[in-house]
């Protein structure tokens, strides 16, 4: 028997021991997702790759793939669902995509527009979040941070470094760096560290590289990240 | 400099006593923490140093861990820090007033610590001491019936910086208030009667007889009396108490045929973080049936094949740990614990406590894993579940201290016996932990089956409104709903019982239930983490007068988005007061849709408060009146 599963009516083979996420990535059906990077072990808590599966609903990046699993994804039910948690995320820091270098790089910003988000909808937090310049080359605005915990992973898995991790809980939850000062500047962190590479947003910025790309020219400027995506990269 | 130095060096040595004591294990990380925190009334950062080198883990580890937990404090709290249990039934009792009458009298505001760092004032959730409220955690213990002569006590206690030792003791008696005791509560029972009964019974004596295998990795082969417990926890159809009501045996089952791999062991975990609001019948337990529940949780390592076993217990209940270990040091020397148990080659099993650090979460049966080991109570990712992988990757058992209490009778009197108490689908008896408002609140065991309204009966319940049966995670009902009954195939429950009579406002108690949600969301998944303080900010925003139609249609899809996409109980059940009381009490929310229209939750003179506060000005020249944004 072969081992496939069918998405959105879709027949998607799957490797045994791989999730519905990375089967689908395979196949290049793209499901919308912030916290799951192919590089690191699944995450499970931005909850946007959530899909239904036999009525029920659970995050696909983490659901193995099973033989014969009745998956709906673009369901305008799922979709309205997702659009709202990227709303939530959106009021939950400080994003103003304008004046952020990450925009047209940043994938907070493209799943919004894939999911059609036309307004943040909530009423914003607006929550105090100093920003902390005191690395020579990377700057590090927590207002962006949405806590998918990939620079946690990268450093902690990659790296070997722990140089980020999660503190604080519920809404108070917050991106801390390795040091008794709580400054990058006082950490082992270097721009060649996988951690550094892995930010979806704009949190973990390099410095002096301002706007390098214009706007209009960047990855999904050029191509929606339904596309750019499909593959989990 | 040099008195720094001396400080650091202080410091280091307490660490270094803690540290020794857990074996610089860092899957004892909370307990380290606890212990540093009651050792120095906080965590100072040279603590944190200290601990970064001996245990070799990174800080963000140590500071990730103690800042998820609410009773760990990296910042200053005082040499008193005094905790008001601010369940809704403390509030019915009056604790807001008792706040701010110590807060006034200490000269300090609700949250801060007082300018000479002596003492701090603040609100903790539920601490389980509904049936004698309003209570209080000064340090972490347990103060109950408060009344306004013993909060100007306790101010003068704490200005007069008495130590906390030489309090009057009789502060700290916590009654145990059991108003009606069935098969548990009134339990003749001798330690070790349980564990013998399950030895003695012969392999023969189960049905799953046939398929008895040696016993890899516990006893020797040829003993039946593992798989025969086994069978009996079967036979009797004990269902979890916890209030989710999986099959016991079938969990026991699970783990007990679970692989083991090199080096691993299979774990026993009594779920003693009573977090619920409204449940205090663990605490009873504990308090009056100790033996009753170590032996069930040894009667359960024994079935399973068992070899290590952990109490988790809240950390509003510290002051149950050296009672309880007296209990455990006696079931040792008695060799209820420990090597070859009751003489048993090989039945090796003993049992340390934990304590947790005020986090409701952890009841959650993978968070409360997380915590044991160590980390962040955040739910794991599942499958696969603690049954296979459960502690350090073990397969392990996670019941509720009611659970084992009921298995001990099990192993000692039969699945038989147990089966014919109580209704087909919910064999025994079920705890309930009644509070609010009634004459006698306190602890009930029934058979199940027994309707709301015999309970109100039992308890002296008059004009009851409404009940919330198994706290705000669980359902609250109205009078027509009384004929229902405590059952898993009605109204399952993890025993909080909390009674509203008719002058009390079913949307403040919604709304206290939706603020315990928030404070208590871990954080980890983002429906939950925003969500709930999204409703609390809805809540709030229909308390101030700026409700309308709108506010409705949005918890509702608040509600739905919760529910389908959160990634544990929590968050699917954050939203269950607010729906019950909408659809039973709708006058109490009407009162509050003041607006037709959409109103802004946003409004300028409330703004305004904190500059009115700063400056001491209260007069009409200091509020702004608008035509948006409700009341000015």
């Amino acid at each position: 028997m072969s081992h496939t599963f069918t998405l959105d009516g879709k027949t998607i083979p799957f490797e045994p021991g791989e999730t519905i996420l990375q089967a689908a990535g395979r196949a290049g059906v793209y499901i919308p997702h912030l916290c799951y990077h192919p590089e690191f072990k699944p995450h499970g808590s931005c909850k946007l790759c959530t899909v239904k599966i036999n009525g029920r609903q659970t995050a696909s990046c983490t659901m193995r793939a099973m033989v014969g699993m009745v998956v709906e994804s673009e369901t305008e039910e799922i979709n309205a669902e997702r659009r709202a948690l990227t709303q939530m995320l959106f009021v939950e820091g400080n994003h103003f995509c304008p004046s952020c270098e990450k925009s047209g790089n940043c994938q907070l910003q493209a799943t919004a527009y894939h999911l059609g988000m036309m307004s943040p909808h909530y009423d914003h937090f607006y929550p105090n979040r100093p920003v902390d310049a005191s690395h020579p080359d990377v700057l590090l605005d927590f207002n962006r941070c949405i806590l998918c915990s990939l620079c946690v992973r990268a450093s902690r898995d990659v790296d070997g470094k722990n140089v980020f991790a999660l503190s604080g809980r519920g809404i108070k939850t917050h991106l801390i760096v390795n040091a008794k000062s709580g400054r990058l500047a006082d950490t082992d962190f270097t721009l060649g560290d996988k951690a550094a590479q892995v930010c979806p947003v704009g949190v973990i910025l390099k410095k002096r590289q301002g706007f390098a790309v214009p706007i209009g020219e960047r990855t999904y400027d050029k191509a929606p990240i339904g596309e750019t995506l499909a593959e989990g990269k | 400099m040099a008195l720094n130095e001396m400080h650091a060096e202080a410091v280091a040595g307490i660490v270094d006593r803690v540290l020794v004591r857990y074996r610089r294990d860092p899957s004892c990380m909370v307990q380290m923490l606890r212990e540093v925190q009651e050792a120095l009334d906080w965590i100072p950062p040279e603590a944190i140093d200290r601990m970064q080198a001996s245990l070799a883990v990174p800080r963000t580890k140590i500071e990730g861990v103690a800042g998820f937990y609410a009773f760990f404090y990296l910042q200053p709290r005082g040499r008193y820090r005094i905790l008001f249990s601010d369940n809704v039934t403390d509030r019915m009792l009056g604790s807001e007033a008792l706040l701010q009458q110590l807060c006034s009298n200490l000269w300090i505001e609700p949250g801060k610590v007082s300018e000479d760092g002596l003492v701090s004032v603040d609100r903790t959730s539920c601490t389980g001491l509904c049936d004698q409220g309003p209570a209080m955690l000064v340090n972490n213990r347990a103060i109950s019936r408060l009344t306004a002569t013993r909060i100007d006590e306790i101010a003068e206690l704490v200005r007069s910086k008495v130590p906390l030792a030489e309090w009057p003791a009789d502060f700290f008696a916590i009654d145990d208030n059991i108003r009606r005791a069935d098969i548990l509560l009134d339990a003749e029972f001798a330690p070790g009667a349980a564990l013998a009964a399950a030895r003695a019974r012969a392999p023969d004596e189960g049905i799953a007889a046939s398929n008895m295998r040696s016993w890899r990795e516990g006893l020797p082969s040829g003993i039946g009396g593992p798989i025969a417990t086994l069978d009996e926890i079967k036979r009797a159809n004990l269902r979890g108490r916890g209030g989710a009501g999986f099959s016991t045996g079938l969990k026991w089952e699970s783990c007990r045929n679970a692989p083991l791999k090199a080096g691993q062991q299979r774990i026993v975990v009594c779920n003693a973080d009573e977090g619920e609001p409204g449940t205090f019948k663990d605490r009873v337990l504990l308090t009056s049936k100790p033996d009753l529940v170590f032996e069930g949780m040894t009667v359960a390592a024994y079935a399973v094949g068992a070899t290590r076993g952990f109490v988790y217990l809240r950390g509003e209940y510290r002051y149950l740990l050296e009672p309880l270990n007296a209990v455990l040091a006696k079931r040792r020397a008695d060799n209820l614990l420990g090597r070859d148990i009751l003489g048993i080659p090989g039945a090796d099993f003993d049992i340390e406590i934990h304590l947790g650090a005020g986090a409701y979460v952890c009841g959650e049966e993978s968070a409360l894993i997380e915590s044991l080991e160590g980390k962040r109570g955040t739910p794991r990712n599942r499958p696969p579940f603690p049954v296979t992988n459960g502690y350090l990757d073990q397969p392990t058992i996670v019941n509720n201290v009611e659970t084992f209490a009921a298995a001990a009778l099990i192993a000692l009197n039969g699945g038989d016996w147990y089966a014919a108490i109580g209704t087909k689908h919910s064999a025994g008896t079920k705890i309930l932990s009644v509070s609010g408002d009634c004459e006698r609140p306190g602890i009930y065991e029934y058979p199940f089956g027994v309707s709301v309204r015999q309970v109100l009966a039992d308890c002296g319940a008059g004009d009851t409104q409404a009940v919330q049966v198994s706290g705000p995670s669980g359902i609250c009902i109205a009078p027509a709903e009384f004929d229902r009954i405590i059952g898993f195939e009605d109204i399952p429950t993890a025993g909080a019982f909390t009674i509203f009579d008719n002058t009390r406002d079913m949307f403040e108690v919604a709304r206290n239930y939706v603020h315990f949600f928030q404070h208590e969301s871990c954080g980890f998944c983002t429906p939950c983490r925003v969500g709930t303080s999204l409703l609390m900010n809805l809540m709030d925003k229909l308390a101030r007068g700026c409700g309308s139609p709108y506010d409705f249609a949005e918890i509702e899809k608040l509600n739905q988005l919760l529910q389908s996409m959160s990634h544990c109980g929590l968050g699917h059940t954050a939203c269950n007061p607010v729906l019950d009381t909408i659809a039973r009490f709708r006058p109490a929310y009407e009162k509050r849709l003041t607006q037709k229209d959409f109103t802004p939750a946003f409004n300028l003179d409330d703004a305004l408060s904190q500059a009115r506060q700063m400056t001491g000005r209260d007069d009409t020249h200091a509020h702004l009146s608008t035509t948006h944004g409700g009341q000015a």
